[in-house]
């Protein structure tokens, strides 16, 4: 260890784990500018802040995507934007088959349903179909509902709280420097209102974002700075999965090691928040990296599939839970 | 419902480009398919509508009918 590295990672140990305060946007570029060989020292140093100001507890969570494909919007990332020669065709799931996936979900431990539908933002049909899958799974689970519907108007985000809606996700995506080159249908900005409402509305909000779109470490840590400046209650990240026929379908996946580093990164501009490790995390980090991050900062899980890629078994995961001594969240635990 | 047995290589088509099975290098389709659903009717090609929930997934063909997870692994 330089004495350069020594002291990233002691001021680091002093501001985050001792004092509860997230590193600066500078501070989180310093991390992710660190050398493979200080990983292992960085990892057990995030480890030890989401012990510290989180618990040993897990939150995990499952999702299901209510209408997939033929959005309107062009994220880059995405394979069901209906912009882009991808696959993926259009579907819409029926209030049985949700109500279904739900108990499944409940049968792991987990303590969140996620409903994703793929549009700009909900419509008529969507939110009625949304209000009546919240009051089915309500009745038939316990479990708390979340909702991923894209940019809200202040009557649906209203509409959402009142049907028991606890959290709602809206990712930022990436840094506000890097979120043109990702998405030119809507801007950043639209994407920070509907987060703005959420909070008011007094629904916890969620809100995180991709890694490996083709940004710089400068950006990368853009992004923690931002998400901190939300103060986010849960921050899901995502390593991009490539997917055939959109613009990053060509796109190199992140190396394990900046994977793992980002997420130490994280943690550590976010000390106190719900860290998800979401999607791509199988083909990033493969069967070691639900570990790896597991015991470097991260504190929650979607277990099970995603919305259009297969993930690992939610078996496994929990499997390595119980492996790890890390309790899952129970419901009355959640924030 | 007829289930159809997806796998690259395995039937006339892909299931993962929709390029015919007999024809071209589908090592890397096979490898993908590990964490994605089948996206092409290996019967004819038909982009099929599929539905992916957290424990398994669905795949209809328009033509030849549904498969599923389940009934794959069965």
């Amino acid at each position: 260890m330089t004495a350069a590295t020594s002291i990233i990672l002691s001021r680091a140990r002093e501001q985050v784990l001792e004092r509860g305060e997230g590193l600066s946007e500078e501070q989180v570029l310093e991390v992710l500018q660190l050398p493979d060989s200080e990983l292992d020292a960085l990892l057990e140093l995030a480890h030890e802040v989401r012990m510290r100001w989180c618990g040993p507890e897990v939150e995990v969570e499952g999702i299901i995507s209510l209408k997939t494909g033929g959005c309107p919007e062009d994220c880059h990332f995405c394979s069901q934007s209906g912009l882009f020669e991808s696959p993926v065709r259009s579907a819409w799931l029926d209030v049985p088959m949700l109500v279904e996936a739900a108990k499944q979900t409940a049968k792991t431990g987990a303590t969140e349903f996620c409903i994703v539908a793929a549009v700009r933002g909900p419509d008529a049909r969507l939110m009625a179909q949304v209000a009546a899958g919240v009051a089915a799974i309500k009745d038939a689970v316990d479990i708390n509902v979340a909702c991923s519907l894209g940019m809200l108007t202040p009557e649906q985000v209203t509409a959402l709280a009142g049907m028991g809606v606890h959290r709602y996700n809206h990712n930022l995506e990436t840094a506000r420097s890097h979120f043109p080159n990702v998405v030119t249908t809507h801007t950043w900005e639209e994407r920070w209102e509907t987060l703005r409402l959420v909070r008011e509305a007094g629904m916890e909000v969620c809100c995180g974002g991709i890694v490996g779109m083709g940004e710089t470490l400068e950006q990368r840590a853009e992004f923690a700075a931002q998400l901190a400046s939300l103060t986010p209650d849960e921050v899901p990240l995502n390593f991009l999965n490539p997917r055939p026929g959109t613009p990053f379908g060509d796109l190199e996946p992140m190396s394990g090691p900046d994977a793992l580093r980002t997420v130490a990164a994280f943690r550590l501009a976010l000390p106190r928040t719900v860290l998800r490790f979401a999607g791509g995390r199988e083909l990033t980090l493969g069967d070691l990296g639900a570990r790896q991050g597991l015991l470097g900062g991260i504190n929650a899980v979607i277990v099970g599939n995603y919305l259009t890629t297969l993930g690992r078994p939610a078996e496994a995961d929990i499997d390595l839970l119980g492996e790890l001594e890390m309790p899952i969240k129970a419901l009355n635990e959640t924030l | 419902m007829t289930a159809v047995e997806p796998g690259p290589g395995t039937t006339t088509f892909c299931d993962r480009c929709g390029a015919p099975a007999g024809e071209g290098d589908h090592a890397r389709c096979a490898r993908e398919r590990e964490l994605e659903p089948p996206r092409f009717c290996p019967e004819c090609a038909r982009r099929m509508v599929v539905q992916v929930d957290p424990f398994g997934w669905t795949a209809r063909c328009s033509r030849h009918g549904t498969c599923s997870s389940a009934a794959v692994e069965r």
